[in-house]
């Protein structure tokens, strides 16, 4: 069932944030994690989460999905948190043993771990709602000045959406690899860490070379296919700005111009 | 009309170890005239290592001719200027599903070609929904990839060199990692091309129940070739195909030892009804 994984972490379902151009949604999120930097006071806080909380609404994915994607940096979060608070000097609120909390590194312990959160939920939620697939095709249109640079925008965007293509293909192809040297007594299971990483060292050299082939294989049938790279190409789903893409641009400058506004008043 | 010709065909293969020095020169294609009627259904058969694949590849322009020239549709395949109009008018189909399909969706991997060519956006899609609905998988143009059989995953391949609207095209053992539904469907929907499309078709494999509509076969040994005729003048030489390491199909083995055996049959029967009205008529 390996061929039924869901790349990235794309959840499917009907909203208007799903049928968003992918341009808008990666700007969007680096305008939002841009603008959690330029609060001074809580009530800019309280407007980005306000504001994330109605974009999550929208995007009808549940709210346990974007949680998961905070379990992986959790411990970061902690170990962030714990320095702030307890290594930042200023008027000391407790003390115990060696350890002592100060108003600024309780103040700085909060905005960083809301901060975190934010920016954390924020990005996944623009993974959510958009296929990997139009996160390459969004990237390539948004990077396409870098053409100039000489830079190999459409190569890359193209090598991207192959390694996706390929990724449950080669899987299959391990599991295939690992069942057939298990057959005949290979062990990947018993033993430490390291034990178990040098087990792996059989199984990465057919993968390989199985993957080479199949990159020669395809390399020829894009070939066949007339594929001669970026220049002159035509796409069958370019990307097009509808009025709710510029409608989006709005409320992100609204959100970003108003919360930034709340976030700079002389209050706390 | 000829819309693939080859003369005096030569591929040289140069083996090499690890310094680069030339161990060793193995000749693929060996002197190979060949003529392919436009609108014909053509079959080249031969066991592995004939130097089928080989030739095929040549027709796309894959390979350059060693010696020799091969010209599709009036273009010489060594001429740089020509080569994508050569990869438009002579599309390739590959042994394996997996390796061919650059799409993520169904209708994305047939719109890649004409993606390529600089097709305008509408006509894309127009004949994206052609191709697929020639080959049968229209309902699946949604479909990743990876959900689908291996036949299907050949249709596909398939309407995507369609979706070039090539002249002819060339399958280079589509069916060989198929199993025997899926290699059922592949040759049903290549056959629908020729006769629907009027695409020619040449077919390269070593099933040789795939061959029998084939209008011209042609059997490839040592790179050379050996035999060519209709279908039923190559089965009508039994032992021959045997000297070559090719089976005949069943129905046909049968027939020629009935024959060997004093029963008054015709030579080459190809299918089983062919037989039975022989035998029963």
């Amino acid at each position: 069932m390996l061929r039924d994984i869901t790349l990235g972490q794309y959840y499917q379902t009907e909203s208007v944030l799903h049928k968003l151009d992918p341009r808008v949604k990666i700007g969007g999120t680096l305008l939002f994690i841009l603008t959690l930097f330029f609060y001074k006071n809580f009530l800019g806080y309280l407007a980005a989460i306000l504001f994330l909380a109605a974009v999550i609404r929208l995007s009808h994915v549940p709210f346990s999905y974007m949680i998961k994607g905070m379990r992986s940096i959790l411990f970061l979060l902690l170990i962030t948190v714990a320095f702030n608070l307890f290594l930042t000097p200023g008027t000391v609120l407790v003390a115990f043993w060696k350890l002592k909390i100060t108003q600024e590194g309780l103040k700085a312990a909060v905005t960083i771990a809301l901060r975190l959160t934010m920016l954390i939920i924020g990005s996944s939620l623009m993974t959510l709602t958009t296929t990997p697939n139009n996160l390459t095709d969004g990237m390539e249109k948004m990077m396409g000045f870098m053409k100039i640079f000489k830079a190999p925008v459409h190569e890359m965007a193209m090598m991207m959406s192959i390694a996706l293509r390929f990724i449950p293909i080669l899987l299959e192809e391990t599991d295939k690899i690992m069942k057939a040297q298990m057959a005949r007594g290979a062990d990947f299971e018993s033993g430490n860490l390291i034990a178990r990483a040098k087990a792996m060292v059989p199984l990465l050299v057919p993968l390989f070379i199985s993957a080479f082939r199949r990159a020669n294989d395809l390399a020829m049938a894009m070939e066949a296919r007339c594929y001669r790279g970026g220049e002159g190409r035509t796409k069958m789903k370019p990307l097009q700005y509808k009025k709710r893409d510029y409608l989006a641009y709005l409320c992100m400058v609204g959100f970003m111009a108003g919360s930034i506004w709340l976030g700079r008043l002389p209050v706390l | 009309m000829s819309i693939v010709k080859t003369k005096d065909l030569v591929f040289e293969y140069i083996r090499r170890d690890e310094e680069g020095n030339v161990e060793g020169i193995t000749t693929a294609v060996d002197h190979v005239n060949l003529t392919v009627r436009e609108g014909s259904f053509i079959a080249i058969l031969g066991h592995n290592g004939s130097g089928k694949s080989t030739l095929a590849k040549h027709i796309n322009a894959i390979l350059d001719p060693t010696e020799g020239t091969v010209w599709v549709d009036g273009m010489d395949t060594a001429d740089p200027e020509k080569l994508w109009d050569i990869r438009q008018r002579a599309g390739m189909v590959f042994q394996n599903p997996d390796n061919q399909i650059i799409g993520q969706v169904v209708e994305e991997d047939v719109g890649f070609g004409p993606e390529n060519m600089g097709v305008p956006t509408e006509e894309i899609w127009q004949r994206v929904e052609e191709s697929l609905r020639a080959v049968g998988m229209y309902e699946y143009r949604k479909y990743s990839p990876n959900k689908l059989s291996g036949g299907q995953k050949q249709r596909v391949s398939i309407a995507g060199v369609l979706a070039m609207h090539p002249k002819v095209i060339v399958l280079d053992e589509p069916t060989a990692m198929l199993d025997p539904s899926g290699r059922k469907e592949v040759i049903r929907a290549v056959r629908a091309l020729n006769q629907v499309e009027g695409v020619t078709v040449i077919l390269i494999t070593h099933y040789m129940e795939e061959i029998v509509h084939a209008d011209q076969v042609f059997v490839m040994d040592q790179g050379r070739i050996a035999m060519e005729g209709t279908p039923r003048e190559v089965f009508s030489r039994v032992e021959e195909l045997k000297s070559l390491r090719l089976d005949v199909p069943q129905v046909t083995l049968l027939a020629y030892e009935l024959k060997k055996r004093g029963l008054e049959l015709p030579d080459g029967i190809l299918t089983t009804e062919e037989l039975v009205k022989a035998l029963c008529g």
